[in-house]
């Protein structure tokens, strides 16, 4: 688990400094995340350790979110003054891009076949 | 009596009590969602959220204070990030069959995002200054405040509309692809990926690791797209 953590600390500070030295508009996390994936071809087997630590880590996601979260306190005011806008953007919006997505991918895989013997079962 | 009061004025200074009652209010929101058979409504960081809420609201405690021990937790974000390459790597047979579909659907989703929470709320009357923070809600938080500060935007509220659109996401997510009939897991995870980032791959990893793997691509690749076409869609449309 140590290990495991220490890679992952490492391959998030790779991707802050590329983020930074190149003033890319990708966080440093996400392109860490691309250059742990490309890293995991060379050898083409991932470390147990790693395996066990990420799936244990991934879990629990949604706590790390939590205290993010808590900060809508910060903004108490403007969001009670305005919240039939903002209240119908925000629902209304992840409904229509949650469908609009699904869709998306569901008729482009029905026109390239690219999912022909895949399981797409509707 | 004023024993008592010394010690709440130490803990409630001390970075231990923001990180154990966000422990706390998660572990038994957890409990409630499960004793509910992960009935959505009932998402933890949503129950979460609203206790803690509730705590500091009551109890007066402004939100620096509670940050202050709930950054450990905050912090762990980065390396969970770094984190969704593994699951991805065991599904790369799928990605590499997948891709084109996979392009397009997040072309179509970052812009149905942007263009439709926007829309909505300049057609409710929200102010200017409310939509352009709005604009970039389905991406991963950072990159999202980032965008907002480049449009005029308030990363803050920003960042409030990113948590909230995760919540909804992965609350209504999961019920309009059960209606779709979407059952294809890769094209799952992706979709709510797009739509709430971190807080729907957390909520894609418990249908599947192979939703949660698509779920965290689309995160990483949704935070790229938009980053790209938000300011050159800014640019077409004024907004306000």
């Amino acid at each position: 688990m140590l290990h495991a953590l220490t890679v992952l600390l490492l391959f998030q500070l790779a991707g802050e400094a590329l983020s930074q030295l190149f003033g890319l508009p990708i966080p440093g996390p996400v392109l860490g995340m691309g250059l742990l994936f490309l890293a995991l071809f060379y050898p083409p087997w991932v470390p147990e350790a790693l395996r066990q630590t990420t799936h244990d880590f991934l879990q629990h996601l949604s706590l790390l979110f939590v205290p993010a979260g808590v900060g809508v306190l910060q903004h108490f005011h403007r969001v009670a003054q305005e919240w039939l806008p903002i209240t119908l953007a925000l629902i209304l919006s992840a409904v229509l891009t949650v469908a609009v997505t699904a869709l998306t991918i569901r008729a482009l895989v029905r026109i390239t076949h690219a999912n022909a013997h895949g399981d797409e079962s509707s | 009596m004023t024993r008592l009061a010394d010690i709440w004025v130490y803990l409630a200074t001390s970075p231990l009590l923001g990180l154990t009652v966000t422990l706390v209010a998660y572990v038994v929101g957890d409990w409630i969602y499960r004793r509910a058979n992960m009935h959505p409504l009932l998402n933890p960081v949503l129950i979460a959220v609203v206790a803690l809420v509730l705590l500091l609201k009551a109890t007066g405690t402004p939100y620096p204070t509670y940050f202050e021990g709930a950054q450990f937790v905050h912090f762990l974000l980065g390396p969970a990030t770094v984190a969704l390459a593994v699951p991805l790597f065991f599904n790369l047979g799928k990605l590499k069959r997948l891709w084109l579909p996979l392009l397009g659907g997040l072309v179509a989703g970052s812009l149905t995002a942007a263009v439709s929470a926007v829309g909505i709320a300049w057609l409710f009357g929200g102010s200017q200054q409310t939509l352009i923070s709005l604009a970039p809600k389905s991406v991963t938080a950072p990159v999202a405040m980032g965008i907002a500060e480049k449009l005029g935007g308030l990363p803050s509220l920003t960042a409030i509309f990113v948590i909230s659109t995760g919540i909804l996401g992965a609350v209504l997510g999961p019920m309009v692809l059960n209606g779709l009939r979407v059952r294809d897991q890769a094209t799952r995870g992706f979709a709510l990926g797009v739509t709430s980032h971190g807080i729907g791959t957390a909520r894609a990893f418990q249908e599947s690791e192979q939703a949660g793997a698509f779920s965290g691509l689309a995160m990483g690749l949704n935070a790229l797209v938009t980053a790209l076409l938000l300011p050159l869609l800014a640019h077409l449309i004024p907004f306000g």
